[in-house]
């Protein structure tokens, strides 16, 4: 008789792995060699990678596709911001605590929302984060419409000088997306991924096999706020301003998120990463024509949802028969 | 201002809630499409009246006349030539289309237009007003609110009296039972958000007499439409009525209060009746 085997790794993934850990790598020695615009650059495509992959974890997986996300991006900024200025935390372990903070708010949010189905639990988590940002723009101590602001004193807590914060901010960002890429690839390897990747292909299938698909749903849904949350928080920290129309912004934090993963191609772990790289170079080549670029992502990712639903990363991955990450099991003997 | 003139007020104004929901509300209902870019195509009509106005100087109103047949015209082909695509093989593919569209839509009109606030001039009309038992009521709203009336009369004839209305009610039961009785879905569904487009016009127009509309103008007008649609309950089109105008009253009480909590107050009693009545006041399909 024949012993079979399973096998999660390929070939083609052990070498992605250690291209990926080289990457990793020669990023974090970027401060050493690059100029600071580079930096930010770099730490904005992190955020943006963290932001796609959260995204594509809910909606390519869980098939819960919300276009509320900003809601938690700007929770995790006011965490941040509140909890800095009128509790005198440091601002790092502040930007730690937006973790839990989303997932307390994102619990009722869930219960709301998930009585909603499809389509209109999107516009559903949409009318949430509307209504969040109006709510923050009433209450005073947030600093009501106008906003608030980091003071000096609270961003010398980082470094005392402003190129040894340039450089922990970057390396924050980089820890961000590398955890956040490490949980969601995690999160998929274990049972619930399985689970998951099921829900993706048939939620009725896997219902009918035993998955129990509302807690999984409601685990990744909360999982992501508090991911979201702290990826928030951190653009926040850069940017040392926060106002409700920043915090809550649907087109940067949501429209763009959605652009990229569709782009890339949505419900693989590649898909984000590619959409990521499409969109930053878009943007470096059409920078200068404003609306004409939005138009332009609109299109490109009408079309790909037309013609190539399972986006650029589908396309090659069918084509070569290629999987990078390690998320799938194969029988051998 | 008394309690009284608040309510009604509000109740007039669920009147031009109603008429954006209509159109997200027979999308849905006939083709099981959200169309994330609805509020945009509100948004569009109006544009598209205000360059009929300013071709020839018509009145708002009777610049309906081209404004609901080139949005009829737009929704036929807009359905053929790409919502259709998208039907088949799950959720994702309408609604992500139907967001591209929104995005395209949006920087299309700045575009053309800029970022200026705009306004449909109606003269006198927008200023009439009716006193009822001390209570002054505006005509305008009051026109709104029975176009509205008049607008779901309407659908509900065209629905249980026509063999159109018969064939859309067959293909929302079961597409392809209706495709095998040769019914084309192609085409009754290019059909269906032609329908809905004329709506959409109607609500365009009326809404850009009214209030100040630039082309980011649209989101919010889906959440309204939204809101109306599940407050009422999805699929019935007189509880889509009563969504618009529980959606009004609670904005014109929350206005009243602080000019502030209008639009969140809408939201509240949304979620309010999220909470303790999720499929609505009246519903009808299930999805």
């Amino acid at each position: 008789m024949t012993a079979f085997k399973v096998e999660r790794a390929t070939r083609e993934s052990r070498a992605f792995a250690v291209v990926l850990v080289a990457v990793v790598v020669v990023l974090a020695t970027l401060p050493y060699w690059g100029d600071s615009g580079t930096m930010r650059l770099v730490s904005e495509m992190a955020y943006y990678l963290a932001l796609a992959q959260l995204w594509n974890l809910l909606a390519g997986y869980a098939g819960l596709v919300s276009v509320g996300q900003q809601a938690f991006v700007g929770i995790g900024g006011y965490t941040l911001f509140y909890l800095s200025s009128q509790f005198g935390v440091h601002p790092l372990f502040a930007l730690a605590l937006a973790a839990p903070v989303c997932v307390v708010m994102s619990l009722p949010m869930a219960l709301l929302v998930f009585r909603l189905r499809g389509a209109y639990f999107a516009i559903g988590t949409w009318v949430l984060a509307e209504a969040l940002q109006l709510c923050v723009s009433l209450i005073t101590p947030l600093g009501a419409g106008s906003g608030m602001s980091l003071t000096p004193a609270i961003v010398r807590e980082i470094a005392p000088d402003r190129a040894g914060r340039e450089i922990i901010v970057y390396w924050i960002s980089l820890a961000i997306v590398v955890a956040v890429c490490a949980t969601v690839y995690l999160l998929l390897r274990s049972k619930h991924g399985l689970a998951l990747t099921a829900i993706r292909d048939s939620e009725r299938a896997s219902e009918s096999l035993g998955v129990d698909t509302y807690r999984t749903k409601l685990l990744i849904y909360v999982v992501t706020a508090a991911a979201t949350g702290v990826v928030g928080a951190f653009i926040f920290l850069q940017k040392l301003r926060l106002s409700p129309e920043a915090g809550f912004s649907i087109n940067d934090w949501t429209v763009v998120v959605i652009f990229m993963v569709v782009i890339g191609g949505i419900g693989t772990l590649e898909g984000p990463i590619i959409g990521m790289l499409v969109y930053f170079a878009l943007r470096e080549v059409l920078a200068d024509y404003g609306t004409w670029y939005l138009i332009l992502l609109g299109v490109v990712a009408v079309v790909i949802m037309l013609r190539a639903r399972e986006g650029i990363w589908g396309l090659v991955a069918q084509r070569f028969n290629l999987h990078l990450f390690s998320v799938r099991r194969y029988l051998t003997r | 201002m008394n309690a009284v003139q608040i309510v009604i007020q509000g109740a007039l104004l669920g009147g031009l809630y109603a008429l954006f929901a209509i159109g997200l509300s027979l999308s849905f209902g006939i083709m099981r499409l959200v169309n994330i870019a609805h509020g945009d195509l509100i948004v569009l009509s109006a544009y598209v009246g205000l360059m009929v106005i300013n071709a020839t100087g018509m009145h708002p109103i009777a610049s309906l006349v081209v404004v609901m047949p080139v949005m009829f015209c737009l929704g036929y082909l807009l359905q053929r030539g790409l919502l259709n695509q998208t039907l088949s093989g799950g959720l994702l593919p309408p609604l992500l289309v139907t967001f591209g569209l929104s995005v395209i839509i949006e920087n299309v009109l700045l575009e053309a237009f800029g970022a200026d606030n705009r306004r449909l001039q109606a003269g006198a009309l927008e200023t009439q007003s009716i006193a009822v038992g001390g209570i002054a009521i505006g005509v305008y709203p009051l026109i709104v609110f029975a176009t509205a009336v008049a607008a779901i009369a309407g659908l509900q004839l065209l629905f249980y009296r026509t063999a159109l209305g018969r064939a859309f009610r067959a293909t929302s039961d079961d597409a392809e039972t209706a495709e095998l009785m040769g019914i084309d879905n192609r085409h009754l569904y290019g059909l269906g958000l032609a329908i809905a487009m004329i709506f959409t016009a109607l609500a365009g127009v009326l809404m850009a007499i009214r209030t100040n509309f630039d082309p980011a103008a649209g989101p919010i007008r889906l959440i309204f439409a939204f809101e109306a649609v599940i407050i009422g309950g999805l699929g019935s089109l007189w509880g889509t009525l009563l969504g618009g105008m529980v959606l009004g009253i609670a904005q014109a009480i929350g206005a009243a209060l602080s000019p502030t909590w209008q639009i969140l107050a809408g939201h509240i009693a949304f979620l309010i009746i999220l909470i303790v009545r999720p499929s609505g006041f009246f519903p009808r399909t299930r999805d």
